[in-house]
């Protein structure tokens, strides 16, 4: 059996921290980071990578275009 | 035959010029006393001929804009109106004029200020030599006095116009615009190609150059101020290198008459009714009113006793020749006003009234 | 059970990463703006395209007067109101490219009304992209002639009057009307919903425009964080319950086909 598996990588010092993709994940994958970059915007980050399926929502809401998303069919027999 | 003289009245002749140098679009905008070049162009069907657009905008505001847009794409355009709505297009060329854009404006001046007059003025003069628009610029002006000036002075603009990457300004007025004299046309002039368009020009970006910007913004202060430096040194070669006037008599002149387009005819006649009085009048006919022959007027502030500048207006390139002059000789004005044409006999009698006292 | 990140994030796994078409500046956009998303958009959809080499756009004044620096494409600076003049003349001499025009609330609806009802009225071949913040967001934030009624701004601080100020002018439905638009939608693009909708509108829009048939004419309705004195989640939530009751989303005008 295969799974969707996704992942994304946020350009950090581009991110705003406008936590749009925050509110567009479906499965609440993004938080908005602790730290600043060097502009002191707090970045979205995966907090829960696992519940990734690269939807790619996250990145096609992104008015910066931040955010690369990747995604991969996993064999459940690979576990 | 293609060589031969027509009869055509300053308007026609310019919009026939236009098309013949190969102009890629007219937009413009109705008003008196220039309706006529449109109207000419529209008749003429020019996009049968050579493929030039001719259209009428929706104000002179968008007819300057469309200008600016047509010359950011590499074409050579134009437009022509007159003072109210040459007033409209101000904001137009100091956006033309800050990126670098060449276009051809005809400004066929009627008295003013406001709605004024449908008659023939002169009183545009600052507004065409020292700005109009904001900003340090200038537009390059040419003053043509005939109809054959009206219409060589097409061809003559855009190559200015281009050679500088400058907005220039045909500066003609009602009597000349509407005239009717013998001019001779010079043979078609092709468009311009695709490939002959600018490689400044906004006609696409290729994969192998950057892409190409028209603007006239940037908010570093020090960039603004090395790009003005840089239009102030266009402005300094064109004082140099484009100063066009021409003289009448003036050799052994002691008076010198200055004008230019209707008044410079006028006072030709003038300078002979009063040479027939004993008087050595001459006259110098500023051709480009920007960039001004200072050097060739304080020359002549050597050789005579005094200068009459004839303007149908209140006074304004009288202000350039008393600059020129550098107070070495007296500088008086005669203007009539408000669309009137001063005869010759008037302007002898101005002469004799401010300059020959005794 | 944690799958090493590492195995998915390479080269052959992207379904999603910035467009080529635009450029590497960052935007100075304020975080959240609708105005980044459209450009973004805009890119992606002249890439897809294949037409970076024939597209020339036009800034306007307003937030996106530096358009110019984000989308890869030949670009030229309006002046206020006048981007569709600019157009007209550009797509007139140069048929065979696609034009588009970029312009603001004040840039389409107050200063250049002229120019935008003359170039849809003569259906000018050219895409114009139209979005609608309710605010003058660069000038700090005063009323524009689509704030709602009772919204405060800098020149309205006690809320918009409508007796004094007349109502917010819905400029895309009475260019509907013109018999020169050919295409006129009303998108937005604050949900990922939204944006897909938005870009499928976008391509219509710049397809549209070699059918030689008039304007294709995209308002995008978006957040003005910074003159609404909203962070960007709240201010979306505020777009969804106060603009777009008042500026509905959909086709308003849509070819036969």
């Amino acid at each position: 059996m295969a799974k969707v598996k996704g992942a994304i990588v946020v350009d950090i010092e581009r991110c705003k921290g406008c936590e749009l993709c925050v509110i567009s994940c479906p499965t609440n994958v993004i938080a908005m980071s602790r730290k600043v970059n060097s502009k002191g915007y707090h970045y979205a980050y995966m907090e829960h990578p696992d519940a990734c399926n690269g939807c790619t929502n996250c990145a096609i809401v992104c008015p910066d275009g931040v955010i690369t998303v990747y995604r991969k069919k996993i064999e459940t027999s690979d576990v | 035959m293609e060589e031969d003289f027509v009869l055509m009245k300053g308007n026609e002749a310019l919009a026939e010029a236009a098309i013949r140098a190969g102009v890629d679009g007219y937009f413009g905008y109705p008003i008196t006393p220039q309706s006529e070049v449109m109207e000419y162009l529209t008749a003429a069907r020019p996009w049968e001929r050579t493929g030039m657009v001719v259209f009428q905008a929706e104000s002179e505001v968008a007819a300057i804009n469309m200008l600016y847009g047509g010359a950011g794409a590499g074409k050579k355009v134009m437009t022509s109106s007159s003072s109210p709505g040459i007033s409209l297009m101000q904001e137009g060329l100091s956006y033309i004029a800050g990126a670098e854009l060449p276009v051809v404006v005809a400004n066929i001046v009627r008295g003013g200020p406001g709605l004024g007059t449908i008659q023939p003025a002169q009183s545009d003069y600052f507004q065409a030599t020292k700005g109009g628009g904001h900003g340090d610029y200038h537009l390059l002006v040419l003053a043509p006095s005939s109809v054959q000036e009206m219409a060589d002075f097409v061809e003559l603009a855009f190559d200015l116009a281009f050679k500088y990457r400058n907005p220039v300004m045909i500066l003609s007025d009602g009597a000349i615009g509407q005239m009717m004299e013998k001019v001779k046309f010079k043979p078609q002039k092709p468009r311009m190609r695709d490939d002959e368009l600018p490689e400044w020009a906004t006609t696409g970006k290729k994969p192998n150059r950057e892409r190409n910007i028209i603007t006239s913004l940037d908010l570093d202060p020090y960039r603004q101020e090395r790009f003005n430096h840089h239009l102030q040194e266009k402005y300094r070669r064109m004082c140099e290198e484009e100063v066009r006037y021409e003289t009448f008599q003036s050799d052994d002149a002691d008076y010198l008459l200055v004008a230019y387009g209707t008044s410079a005819r006028i006072c030709q006649k003038a300078v002979q009714l009063a040479r027939e009085e004993g008087i050595r009048a001459g006259l110098l006919r500023p051709i480009t009113l920007y960039p001004f022959p200072v050097k060739e007027i304080a020359a002549l502030a050597g050789q005579v006793k005094g200068m009459l500048s004839v303007e149908m207006s209140a006074g304004q390139m009288v202000e350039d020749v008393r600059l020129s002059v550098n107070g070495r000789v007296p500088v008086e004005h005669f203007g009539r006003l408000g669309g009137v044409v001063p005869s010759p006999e008037e302007i002898v009698e101005a002469l004799k009234q401010k300059l020959i006292k005794d | 059970m944690a799958h090493d990140l590492k195995d998915i994030i390479s080269e052959e796994n992207i379904v999603y990463k910035k467009t080529k078409v635009l450029t590497d500046k960052p935007m100075h956009y304020c975080p959240g703006c609708g105005h980044s998303t459209l450009h973004r958009i805009i890119a992606e959809v002249i890439e897809e395209m294949g037409i970076q080499d024939k597209t020339i756009g036009i800034a306007p004044v307003g937030c996106a007067v530096f358009m110019y620096d984000y989308i890869d494409v030949d670009s030229q600076e309006a002046a206020h109101g006048r981007a569709p003049a600019l157009a007209t003349a550009i797509k007139r001499l140069l048929p065979d490219r696609y034009v588009f025009t970029y312009q603001g609330d004040g840039d389409l609806a107050a200063i250049g009304t002229a120019e935008t009802i003359h170039a849809c009225n003569r259906g000018e071949n050219i895409t114009m992209f139209f979005v609608n913040n309710g605010i003058y967001g660069m000038t700090g934030g005063q009323m524009a002639p689509t704030t709602l009624t009772g919204m405060r701004t800098s020149t309205t601080p006690y809320g918009r009057d409508d007796s004094l100020m007349g109502h917010p002018i819905k400029i895309t439905d009475l260019v509907a009307q013109l018999p020169g638009t050919y295409y006129v939608t009303r998108q937005a693009v604050h949900t990922p919903a939204y944006v897909r909708r938005t870009k499928k509108a976008v391509r219509k829009a710049f397809e549209y425009q070699m059918r030689g048939k008039g304007v294709s004419f995209v308002e995008v309705v978006s957040n003005c964080n910074s003159g609404w004195k909203m962070p960007p989640v709240q201010a979306v939530k505020w777009l969804d319950e106060n603009m777009l009751p008042f500026y509905p989303l959909g086709d308003i005008k849509v070819p036969e086909d």
